[in-house]
């Protein structure tokens, strides 16, 4: 398995579970069509949930990224639950761990969304 | 491929083509041979993504998936040195043309963090361009011994 995701709506946050590896190829693809389809159908509160991720590399970082600047720009909010040690390094040494808004418990995060 | 392990010194050399499953094949021979060699989770994490960028850089920005061209990875455990070459046939790059990843004005950017990683992750990193066209990087890890 790359990745798997899968999507579930708590309130109107919508939430995605993200399991496996995002790594340049599926991994990536996947992500970015999710996000993608989530921004075409209006859903403006999206938190990842990436509690499973096994692991990442630049290029899923660079989709994180996409992701976020995209629902921005779109007036929504996107942001991230349960991250690994090893993601949460990765977007510590790349200064991007205080650009997303970073929760450890799900009921925390979804109360968080304005 | 080749492999030595006779002597305290191994080494791997494979001519790999252009492709994405050539990334997965070469960062799980370089994390298999540092695990033989004695290296710890978090060093296999960082030796196993450190392959995997520089092999992504050579396919894609590199060859571009040009099926007529290969990339060149060989892997030598020597003298407490783990180190990897990897060497493609595109058209090169300079390391100084690459923007710095942690810069404001590039903290939001799609790409451009791989060579960063890398960096990070190494104890020794070396670009060059090689002739007739291409690029070689060589990744060194050092070999801590036990306590």
């Amino acid at each position: 398995m790359s990745v798997k995701l899968t999507n579930r709506q708590v309130g109107d946050v919508s939430v995605v579970d993200v399991a496996g590896r995002i790594t340049l190829g599926e991994g990536s693809s996947a992500l970015r069509d999710c996000m993608r389809d989530m921004i075409a159908k209006s859903q403006r509160k999206i938190l990842l949930n990436l509690s499973e991720v096994t692991y990442i590399d630049s290029s899923g970082i660079g989709e994180l990224v996409s992701g976020f600047t995209t629902v921005t720009n779109a007036g929504g909010q996107l942001k991230l639950l349960g991250l690994t040690k090893r993601v949460k390094d990765l977007l510590q040494i790349t200064k991007l761990y205080t650009v997303f808004d970073v929760h450890e418990e799900e009921a925390h995060a979804i109360r968080s969304f304005t | 491929m080749g492999e030595n392990t006779g002597g305290g010194t191994r080494t791997v050399h494979e001519i790999l083509d252009s492709s994405l499953d050539s990334v997965d094949h070469a960062e799980q021979v370089a994390m298999d041979l540092a695990q033989e060699s004695g290296f710890e989770e978090e060093d296999l994490h960082k030796i196993g993504m450190s392959v995997r960028e520089c092999m992504v850089n050579a396919v894609v920005h590199g060859n571009r998936y040009n099926a007529q061209k290969k990339v060149d990875f060989s892997i030598s455990l020597a003298n407490g040195r783990y180190t990897i070459r990897i060497a493609d046939q595109g058209d090169g790059f300079e390391l100084s043309d690459l923007p710095d990843p942690l810069a404001e004005e590039n903290l939001l950017r799609h790409s451009g963090r791989g060579i960063f990683l890398v960096r990070a992750f190494m104890d020794d990193f070396q670009v060059r361009r090689i002739s007739p066209s291409g690029t070689e990087v060589i990744l060194v890890k050092n070999v801590v011994a036990p306590a």
